[in-house]
């Protein structure tokens, strides 16, 4: 019987999570195989993977996954270095609060694809375009998060740090940084997850290489099996990265998992 | 233990204290006269809300009054600082560190090296015998354990004064035993001075030279005991017939400002 919150086995977990992915391509193979939905409008699975294939082995695709991946990283990266500092000044001072959080607040609603076109103007179609889309996308989100997340450090914890001879920085510093540092360490999980999003767009306007490159150009060719094998490979890197960021925090912060 | 002639440890005189502004101000202190003598062990007891952990706040630095003054060794208190350690309620060990990181926490404010500062926490660990789990996160520590390693955390720096607010509450009685022998022990060793909060007279007697019961509305000192009962204690002091007797009056004390909460 289901129980609220019962916990599930190990095996058992396994087995429902792949069977999900099993029933999706399952109907996806009645849909197309059967004839019910055009061949011109959805790929069926075994064109989709030999697609796939083509893609990586004769058109160089791989390239462009490096592209798109670089592109995440660099942009993420460098909304994370602005950020982070940003947000841990903002949650432990509040008269820097006062000063920015409207702004944010506004900044963080304003979508970063909106922004293309101008950024186009400003920057081109090169490189640094796409990087500050998703530049634009991340920080001001990163910076709130963490801003909230610092702001809620216990407060018992900064007494006793403050009766241990700590100074007000020494609190910043040796309190609310670590504290917080698996919350942000995961706020960081989180929004590298969305800056693959806003890379995607940014790569569907103006540009001639990336994972987004391929799709909008494979539209134009009708080949839907590439544009799902696209998607695929965006996805299943969503997972690794999810994997791999889930991996080292838990590593980095055995503490909270001890 | 009377009070000599010689400068208190620990003074407060006309000391008040309000919170909140306007309309919502309320005085939780009023007019509070509080010394300790050097190596006194001193416990604060009263009815629930009388204002205990705000004074105790206070003399740890962490809250700023209205008026009066606050003194440690004749010197004005403007905040917290390593000649007071401080055992709080609740467990306020940094998680992110280990038993043995917590201890050299503010060993490494006050500059000692690397060296020095695991040799000293080593040595307070032991003292409050949790060794085998110098290494061990809080979150891999029962209560009574992370109290143990707090209390070794306070004195790693050696305090002149050790401010704790109810430390043993939430513990149960069998471990709350234990702690309470610890502490008399290292009371005994290091000359410490102690303010220590409870809500168990029982406890407050068998520990203190002196009892202080606060009154409430606004919270004051209502009256102060002195604990004549024979040092060293032992477990068994407690059946003793003075023993007894003393705790009776204490929570006689206690109660009355209880009733007057009730009545009004
Ligand atoms: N930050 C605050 N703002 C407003 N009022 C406060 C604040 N802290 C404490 N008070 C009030 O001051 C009074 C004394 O509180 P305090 O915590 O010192 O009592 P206490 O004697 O320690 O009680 P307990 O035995 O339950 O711990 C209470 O009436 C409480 O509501
Ligand atoms: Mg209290």
């Amino acid at each position: 019987m289901l129980r609220p919150l019962e916990p599930v086995g190990r095996s058992s977990r396994i087995v429902l999570g792949i069977a999900f992915f099993v029933l999706f391509v399952a109907l996806w193979a009645f849909a197309t195989f059967g004839g019910y939905v055009s061949r011109t409008f959805l790929a069926d699975p075994l064109t989709m993977v030999s697609d796939g294939w083509n893609l990586l082995t004769v058109q160089g695709f791989s390239q462009d996954i490096l592209v798109t991946v670089g592109r995440v990283l660099g942009g993420f990266a460098l909304a994370a270095v602005i950020a982070v500092p940003l947000g841990i000044l903002m949650g432990a001072y509040k008269p820097v609060e006062a000063f920015l959080e409207p702004f944010v607040s506004f900044a963080r609603y304003l979508p970063a694809s909106a922004f293309i076109p101008l950024l186009i103007l400003w920057a081109g179609i090169g490189e640094m375009q796409k990087i500050l889309v998703i530049f634009i996308g991340s920080v001001f989100n990163i910076i709130l998060m963490v801003a909230v997340a610092v702001g809620h450090t216990r407060r018992d914890l900064m007494e006793a740090a403050y009766t241990l001879g700590s100074s007000d920085t020494g609190v910043v510093r040796r309190v609310m940084m670590p504290a917080n540092a698996p919350e942000i360490a995961e706020i960081l999980r989180l929004v590298l997850g969305w800056a693959w999003t806003y890379v995607i767009v940014a790569e569907l306007i103006g540009s001639s290489s990336g994972i987004g490159y391929m799709i909008i150009n494979s539209q134009a060719l009708l080949a839907t099996g590439q544009i799902i094998f696209g998607i695929i490979v965006i996805g299943i890197i969503g997972l690794i990265s999810d994997f791999l960021f889930k991996a080292i925090n838990r590593r980095l912060f055995r503490w909270r998992f001890a | 233990m009377t009070v000599t002639a010689t400068v208190p440890k620990l003074q407060l005189s006309g000391l008040n204290k309000s919170f909140g502004r306007g309309d919502k101000r309320i005085q939780v202190l009023r007019d509070i006269d509080l010394s300790l003598a050097d190596n006194e062990f001193v416990s604060l007891v009263g009815t629930s809300g009388c204002g205990k952990s705000t004074l105790l706040s206070i003399v740890a630095g962490l809250e700023d009054f209205d008026s009066g003054t606050l003194s440690v060794d004749g010197a004005p208190v403007t905040g917290p600082g390593l000649d007071r350690g401080v055992v709080f309620q609740s467990y306020t060990l940094l998680p992110w560190l280990t038993a043995q990181g917590n201890v050299e926490f503010a060993l490494k404010a006050a500059g000692y090296g690397a060296g020095e500062r695991r040799d000293i926490a080593r040595e307070h660990i032991e003292l409050v015998k949790l060794t085998k789990f110098a290494n061990a996160y809080p979150s891999e520590l029962s209560g009574g354990m992370k109290q143990r390693v707090a209390i070794a955390r306070a004195l790693s720096y050696r305090p002149k004064m050790l401010l704790m607010d109810e430390p043993f509450g939430a513990l149960d009685a069998l471990t709350r035993h234990q702690m309470q022998e610890l502490l008399t022990r290292i009371w005994e060793e290091h000359r410490l001075t102690v303010l220590f909060v409870t809500h168990d007279v029982e406890e407050a007697v068998y520990l203190s030279d002196r009892i202080v019961v606060m009154g409430i509305g606004p919270g004051c000192i209502k009256q102060t005991f002195d604990v004549d009962l024979s040092r060293p204690r032992e477990p068994d002091s407690a059946s003793s017939a003075e023993f007894i007797d003393l705790q009776r009056e204490v929570l006689r004390s206690i109660r009355e400002e209880s009733l007057k909460v009730e009545l009004a």
